[in-house]
């Protein structure tokens, strides 16, 4: 990715703070110190790119990835990568991670009672076509409980890594589905202060990708960090 | 543009197959290197569930435009790029090349560093910090590592150990010697 010009700032309220102690685990983690302010040099304005033998057909579709099909209401998530001037992201690679149906996760640290589901592993990954589109089959995850405070319950979402437009594009976010009755008292979404920025990270029921006696569609565009107007550095 | 969520504790399992603990292979040139650390929570505990994203130059100091692949294909080719994760006692070592300078904004020249991503549950968003070596002359010019706070600086260095090209890097989250991390 070879664009020198720096990316612009984010807008304010749009990104969680590191503190945020309802959401426990920042307590310890989050730094403590004032940040240093961040010249974007080459080092920030390039960054890796990724080649399609990391992607087969079986890592977009996450019901097709073992013998047998998974448990759960199957759908169809699709989207675009934009930047923030609506242009297409090209050829980023989009990595995604989930709980199955019963919300519980393939993952030796998950204790989480419900059923592990032989026919479902949960990560896909795709490689963002000329348009920026990019589309999963997989199946809706449960919610799930936490232990951050009483009574804590995630609500349903699926994990999406996105990289491929240079460093500080770097994004790392949950998709949530429209509707769901637990986004109110989850405190990783609540993180977010600015409400439109919040309700970005909802996806929208689709009947235009939504397939008939098969699945239902889900639509979620993304939108990557976009670049100041003109470079500093040659 | 869309907003950071945390990886949350469960991301291994969509992020594992780029994990790249090794980016020299027969052929590359460059010295050499090992880079081990452990990375310290505000209670000095080990994290045990975090993830680094690293990207860096070659020898000569340039930025790769190769594709990552997936493992197993050719690997004669530096893309400067790799993730690790941390162990059950929160360390992680990998195995690369000194990176070159790199130039730097008005004609000015960054010391060699390698860019750090830091993943976890309980980051909502990663942090941003540099991997600078200690010794190495062109640190006192650098216009990146000279925004650190002097008293903090040695945070963003590397130590080389007493054998062998192999350094020492560690993280603390919080403290009074918190690593620096930039806002990026």
């Amino acid at each position: 990715m070879n664009d020198p010009r720096p990316y612009r700032k984010f807008a304010a309220g749009t990104q969680p703070e590191y503190s945020h102690p309802s959401y426990v685990s920042t307590i310890k983690r989050a730094p403590t110190k004032p940040l240093v302010l961040l010249p974007h040099t080459k080092t920030e304005t390039m960054g890796p790119v990724f080649g399609h033998s990391l992607v087969t057909a079986r890592d977009s579709d996450l019901t097709a990835q073992h013998e047998g099909e998974p448990l759960g209401e199957r759908i169809i998530v699709s989207g675009r990568v934009l930047d923030e001037d609506g242009r297409p992201v090209r050829e980023a690679l989009v990595e995604v991670w989930q709980a199955n149906a019963a919300g519980r996760y393939l993952h030796k640290a998950d204790q989480h009672g419900a059923p592990l589901d032989p026919n479902f592993s949960g990560c896909g990954r795709v490689i963002t076509d000329a348009d920026g589109r990019y589309r999963f089959v997989t199946i809706k995850p449960g919610a799930y409980p936490w232990g951050n405070h009483h009574n804590g319950w995630r609500p349903q979402h699926i994990h999406f890594s996105l990289l491929g437009a240079g460093l500080l594009s770097r994004l790392v976010t949950q998709m949530y589905f429209p509707g769901d009755p637990l986004l109110e008292f989850d405190p990783i979404f609540n993180s977010i202060a600015d409400e439109k920025a919040r309700g970005r990270l909802v996806s929208r029921f689709d009947w235009e990708t939504t397939q008939p006696n098969h699945a239902l569609g889900y639509r979620f565009d993304i939108v990557l960090r976009g670049r100041e107007q003109t470079p500093v550095e040659r | 543009m869309s907003a950071s969520q945390t990886v949350g504790p469960f991301f291994k399992i969509g992020l594992e197959h780029l994990h790249r603990a090794d980016l020299t292979f027969p052929g590359l040139r460059g010295t050499a290197i090992t880079i081990r650390g452990q990375i310290l929570d505000g209670d000095l505990k080990p994290v045990p569930d975090a993830m680094l994203e690293l990207w860096q130059a070659d020898a000569d100091g340039n930025f790769s435009e190769n594709k990552c692949e997936a493992q197993g294909s050719d690997p004669s080719k530096f893309t400067g790029f790799a993730r690790i994760p941390t162990d059950d006692e929160g360390r992680c070592e990998f195995r690369t090349i000194m990176p070159g300078k790199v130039a730097g904004a008005d004609g000015s020249t960054q010391a060699p560093h390698i860019a750090v991503f830091i993943f976890m549950r309980g980051l909502l968003k990663p942090l941003y910090t540099r991997i600078y070596f200690a010794g190495e002359a062109a640190n006192d010019v650098d216009p990146v590592l000279n925004l650190a706070p002097a008293e903090r600086r040695a945070s963003l260095l590397a130590i080389k150990e007493s054998q062998g090209e192999s350094f020492v890097w560690d993280v603390k989250l919080q403290g009074s010697d918190e690593t620096v991390f930039f806002e990026w």
